[in-house]
């Protein structure tokens, strides 16, 4: 019992982290149409934005983490402007292969400008766990925990509730009609790719104190948001948050009452059920974005 | 005027040909194979850094052959593929007569039907799968000690440790599945339990399914198999967890200097087997060489953590130009042949090979010199059991 407890515990915890992952690329997915295989590396960008911010620049752990954001947010706008602009008219396809070379000029960059030796963030957390009864959890997986739930929610409200939002959803399903309604459509295209890397650089800025920073690591971050988007149901926010906790509790559980060794094939075991049985995903609704 | 420039044409390479420099006596290439990025970056480079050391100071004394040594170091960026791709182009492209690689077990095999095929040695100074010698490879030279050997030289300490239940949590490669393999023969030849084995992918961040499964078991040890990365997670999450018990790592790559800098408290009381000790050089089996290395590790700015993993670097490289020197010529047969007359002495002890695996192709393998430390108050410490053997 004791163990059932724990797993479920590190299985919501982790899954918390899969969906802050996961609410950016469906995002930009739902919103924009751009499958972004760039978004393992605004994780990797942010988690490095918040280690330069606090180890070299000696910023407060929580001055650094919203400084990571925003970096990530920054370069996610330089992007679209650069790359994505000019595409607008092209097929899906290129602009998926114009990502793809993104996402490894980025990794490129990280490895020659930090070196392949894995960094680790200092943290103002406490290292001893906070005990529950029968289970244990660090304080700095709460205050991720806390802080992803309430970014899935604000980015949520923003979406769903604020003049901003509206305009991004109008954007995306009629870009003619928006624009007629005064929506300035170029800038809400780049608003839109910012949030969704900014949402990706804070995955990174609230993780990498929890785990290694390596220029890598945005491979295993990617492969797993990918995942939970597609068990979500792609373009499907609240399907992605959900996708996550239930890929988290999927692997924890898999690993440990099945086989540790087989850890990763019971999450995508799942995800190859979940599109037989359900091919729009786990969550699927009519409507696909917001 | 075309007969002009015709002329000009057909002296132009002659005057070429006078106006070079005499040539310069080509420099002998030393081909390097490791993990320069990806997930176990850290060590990798930490051994190009060794094997550096090394080139310079055979170079200082007037090279090899009369020749300077050049390393060409290609990344295998952590993934086999891409050793088996390295070790090709080191090979074919740049004809290197042998090879020092590829610090990942499953790297090293990937490479090594591309050894095979060509015709071309490689020191192996990492890797600790045992399968590696016993494939029937005669191009492998492997300094590192396979896992069986790392248990036996913890064998004499079974009683001191007084384990009697462990549970393995490793890597899920040919590394990590042999040390589970090796070390559970150990445990069960000197009576003790063997509750679970975990495994876990290498570039994985999250083990606390893992480690929840270990708690649940009630051993009293963990053997931990893995790189420098993983096992500063595994500490600090087993930590997080509360997981008491007594932890071991395996296969020398776990810089117990980098884990008290990045896992803290939670490295506390570890054990790890190492077979490089920069901490007591003297005490190392060429003491004054050890002394060198460390000075200048130190002078080069290169950090101290990486000793441990930095001397393979140096051993791998130094066996590899004994073996050209022998040979007599940067050939790759000749040197093959000429590396079963190694006898030499690196950073951990003295190097000869001797046979592993089926008769007529056998690989060559020496017999390393392997210790044990303990984290204790945030230094390392040779346990006190070891003190008095």
């Amino acid at each position: 019992m004791d163990q059932l407890l724990q797993h479920l515990l590190n299985g919501l915890l982790l899954g918390a982290t899969y969906s802050l992952l996961g609410i950016g690329l469906t995002l930009v997915f739902g919103l924009m149409n751009v499958v972004n295989f760039a978004h393992g590396e605004f994780y990797t960008f942010g988690a490095y934005a918040a280690f330069a911010a606090l180890a070299l620049a000696s910023v407060h752990f929580f001055v650094a983490i919203p400084l990571a954001i925003l970096a990530g947010a920054l370069a996610g706008a330089v992007c679209e402007r650069v790359l994505l602009r000019p595409l607008r008219a092209q097929s899906i396809d290129t602009v998926m292969l114009v990502m793809i070379g993104l996402w490894i000029a980025m990794q490129n960059a990280e490895l020659l400008g930090w070196g392949g030796v894995a960094k680790s963030v200092p943290t103002p957390f406490p290292t001893q766990p906070v005990v529950l009864g029968a289970v244990s959890v660090a304080p700095l997986r709460i205050f991720v925990f806390v802080v992803s739930g309430l970014l899935i929610l604000g980015a949520h409200l923003l979406l769903s509730r604020t003049k901003l939002g509206r305009a991004m959803r109008a954007t995306f399903q009629d870009r003619e009609t928006a624009a007629l309604m005064g929506v300035s459509i170029e800038r809400i295209h780049t608003v839109t790719f910012a949030f969704g890397a900014g949402l990706a650089a804070a995955a990174g800025a609230l993780l990498g104190p929890v785990f290694l920073l390596y220029p890598s690591m945005g491979d295993l971050a990617s492969l797993k948001a990918f995942s939970e988007v597609i068990l979500g149901g792609l373009g499907n926010f609240g399907g992605a948050a959900l996708g996550g906790l239930v890929l988290g509790i999927a692997e924890e559980l898999g690993a440990g009452y099945i086989s540790s060794g087989y850890r990763d094939a019971v999450g995508f075991l799942m995800i190859v059920a979940v599109l037989l049985l359900r091919p729009s995903g786990l969550f699927a609704r009519a409507e696909r974005v917001g | 005027m075309k007969q002009a420039i015709r002329a000009l044409f057909v002296a132009l390479p002659v005057v070429a040909a006078l106006a070079a420099p005499a040539p310069a006596q080509e420099a002998v290439k030393v081909g390097v194979i490791q993990p320069l990025s990806g997930s176990v970056a850290a060590s990798g480079n930490y051994v190009r850094m060794g094997a550096e050391i090394e080139r310079d100071w055979i170079n200082a004394k007037g090279g090899v052959l009369g020749r300077k040594v050049e390393l060409l170091i290609e990344d295998n960026k952590s993934d086999p593929k891409e050793a088996a791709t390295a070790a090709e182009k080191l090979i074919v492209r740049d004809k290197v007569p042998v090879i020092v690689g590829a610090w990942g077990s499953s790297m090293t095999l990937a490479a090594m039907p591309k050894l095979e095929e060509y015709g071309v040695p490689m020191i192996v100074e990492t890797s600790s799968a045992s399968t590696i010698t016993k494939r029937g490879n005669p191009w492998i030279f492997r300094i590192s000690p396979p896992s069986e050997m790392e248990a036996l030289g913890l064998e004499k300490y079974m009683k001191d440790l007084g384990i009697k239940q462990a549970d393995f949590l490793a890597v899920n490669t040919d590394w990590g599945r042999g040390a589970v393999g090796a070390f559970g023969d150990l445990l069960k030849r000197s009576g003790a339990q063997v509750g679970s084995a975990e495994f876990m992918e290498q570039a994985a961040t999250d083990m606390n399914a893992q480690i929840t499964k270990v708690k649940a078991g009630g051993g009293d040890t963990l053997f931990l198999t893995t790189s420098v990365e993983q096992i500063t997670l595994v500490l600090k999450q087993a930590q997080e967890q509360r997981l008491v018990r007594r932890v071991i790592t395996t296969g020398g790559s776990s810089s117990p200097s980098q884990l008290i800098k990045q896992a803290g408290a939670a490295a506390e009381g570890t054990y790890h087997i190492l077979f490089f000790l920069p901490w007591f050089p003297e005490a190392m089996p060429d003491g004054k060489l050890a002394k060198a290395f460390v000075d200048e590790w130190a002078k080069r700015g290169h950090p101290f953590e990486g000793l441990t993993e930095g001397f393979r670097g140096h051993d791998g490289v130094l066996t590899a130009v004994e073996g050209i020197r022998l040979a007599g010529k940067a050939d790759p047969k000749a040197v093959q042949a000429a590396l079963w007359q190694v006898n030499t002495m690196g950073l951990n002890g003295p190097i000869k090979f001797e046979k592993d695996g089926p008769a007529g192709k056998e690989s060559g393998q020496s017999k390393p010199s392997i210790f044990i430390v303990q984290v204790k108050d945030g230094k390392i410490a040779l346990p006190a059991f070891s003190a008095k053997k």
